[in-house]
Parts: C-alpha cells; structure tokens; sequence
C-alpha cells in the first residue's frame, strides 16, 4: 500500500498496471479491425446476439487485461523494471488500438 | 410529460453517467497534480479521499460503457422486421438509410462503440496507481507521467464517446418502450 517503506516499494507492480492496459487496448483495437474486415471473425466474436460482435470484442479485452495484470503484477511484485521500455511499450500498444478502432483507418488498412 | 424507458436508459447513460464521468475528470488531474508533481502531502483522510474519488471514477465509466453495450447498443443495432416503413424505433436503420446522416454511424457509433472501451480500463489503471504508491507515485517518475497519460487517454476517450452519443441521439434518438409519465400537464388547445 501507500505506506510501504521506501526500500520495498518498486515500480514492478506499477509497471504491470500500465502495460496490462495497453495490453488489453491493443486486444480491443485488433479484434476490432479483425471483426471488421472478415465475416467469419465477427461471427465468432458475436458471443451475446442483441450486442452482436462487440460483446466478443470487448469481453476478450477485458479478459486479456486482466489475465496480463494478474501475470505481470506476479511477475513484477518485488522488481524494479525499465519504465521507459514498459513506458513507451504501452504507448505503442495505444497507437496501434487507436489507429485499429477508428472507422477511416479501419477502412483504409482493408483497403476500401 | 412523459419518457419513454429506452429515452430514460439513454439519458441515464449519456447525461448521468457520461456527463458526471466528464466533470470528474477535472478533480482527479488536481488529485494527480497535488500528489504526484505538486507533492502536497496527503493526510490519511486526504489519501482515503482521493482513492475513493478515483475508484468513484472508474465506476461510473464502467458502468456508462456496460449499459451502453448491453442495454442501449441492442436497441440501437435492432433490425427492423420486413414490411416497416417507419424506422424511428431502429435508429441505425434509420441513419443508414440515408447518405445524409450515414456517417453518423459509420464513423460516429463505429467510433464511439469502441473507443469508449479504452476509458475505463485507463481510468482503472490510474485508480489503482494512486492506491498502490498514494504520496510516493512522485518518487517514480515513469509511472507518474503514465498515470497522466492514462488519464488523458480516458478523458479523450469519455469525450469522442459523449460528443457522438450526443449527436447519434440528435439524429436518431433511442426510442420505444413503455412511457413513463413524469408530470401531469394541462393541454393548451
């Protein structure tokens, strides 16, 4: 928590927040693309009719996310990790859900 | 005046979850500034506040991301039966129709279904960081800038989702259901 004492407190488990998130927005940005682009994808990630393809979307995000947190923040629970590798990782995995998720890029990668 | 339960899901959905979502975002950068550039020392109470704000947050954003993928968004997306001429109660039928107004949902809902996802999963990580490392996130310097960016990123996010929930509405409002009868009037005829 907050008041652990200085000598044990490491970035490990903030590191694994942050790349956990952008892992699961990265999983949301490429399901999304894919579902898109190829029918078959879509009707496999259609898991509840009424929300149709976005329900598969969106729940393997956040499984992934959560697996990935779960994972790293073991991994990292007591180390001290490179933050401006975990740190840029992350912004990658950003920009590319980013780039995946918005309609005219989506598009344009399918070449439509 | 009445309303019916679809336009009362979506107001509760976009005007109460999303626009409080929106006004929050200002008192968790203070939170994040005070904290983590500022270095105000934070009380126990402060500290307990600040958490309970930020995990408020992400609440909330989950909450207005769930009902509108699972309550709204099958609303929305219903295919109207063969032989309906009348789509006002199958608002993407309705905005596909015509090129006028199309984009409002290829790029508007296609946009907004997705990208509003990325809000509280930020938001999530930036609570959980404030909670872990509370008055020391300063000392760490990476994770301070990425807990800023996280919580732009959400901001960005909850903004694109409220601005085209806002205009889908204008467009092709989320009709239908029972009416719910908020106030007897007086007819003016």
């Amino acid at each position: 928590m907050a008041d652990t004492p200085a000598d044990t407190l490491t970035n490990g488990p903030g590191a694994a927040t942050v790349l956990a998130v952008a892992a699961g927005g990265l999983t949301l940005g490429v399901l999304a693309l894919l579902g898109d682009a190829f029918p078959a994808i879509s009707a496999a990630l259609n898991l509840w009719k009424p929300t149709g393809a976005l329900s598969g979307v969106t729940d393997i995000a956040i499984l992934v996310w959560l697996i990935a947190w779960f994972l790293l923040w073991r991994r990292w629970a007591q180390r001290s990790v490179d933050m401006r590798r975990v740190g840029w990782a992350a912004v990658a995995m950003f920009v590319v859900a980013a780039v995946f998720t918005f309609p005219p890029t989506m598009d344009l990668l399918q070449g439509k | 005046m009445e309303i019916t339960l679809r336009d009362a899901v979506t107001v509760i959905h976009g005007m109460g979850l999303g626009a409080i979502l929106l006004l929050g975002f200002s008192g968790a950068f203070f939170i994040l500034y005070s904290l983590a550039f500022a270095g105000h020392p934070f009380t126990v109470r402060q500290q307990k506040f600040a958490n309970g704000y930020l995990i408020g947050l992400a609440t909330l954003a989950w909450l207005a991301v769930l009902a509108g993928a699972y309550i709204i968004y099958p609303w929305y997306r219903a295919v109207p039966p063969s032989g309906v001429a009348n789509f006002a109660e199958y608002p993407k039928h309705l905005l596909t129709a015509s090129p006028t107004t199309s984009g409002w949902h290829d790029i508007g809902m296609e946009w907004k279904e997705h990208c509003a996802w990325f809000a509280p999963l930020a938001l999530t990580a930036v609570a959980a960081l404030v909670i872990r490392y509370g008055g020391r996130l300063g000392e760490f310097r990476g994770l301070r800038n990425a807990a800023v960016a996280l919580l732009a990123l959400a901001f960005v996010a909850t903004g694109v989702a409220g601005f085209f929930g806002a205009m889908l509405n204008k467009y092709a409002p989320v009709r239908g259901g029972p009416e719910i009868v908020l106030m007897k009037g007086e007819g003016h005829g």
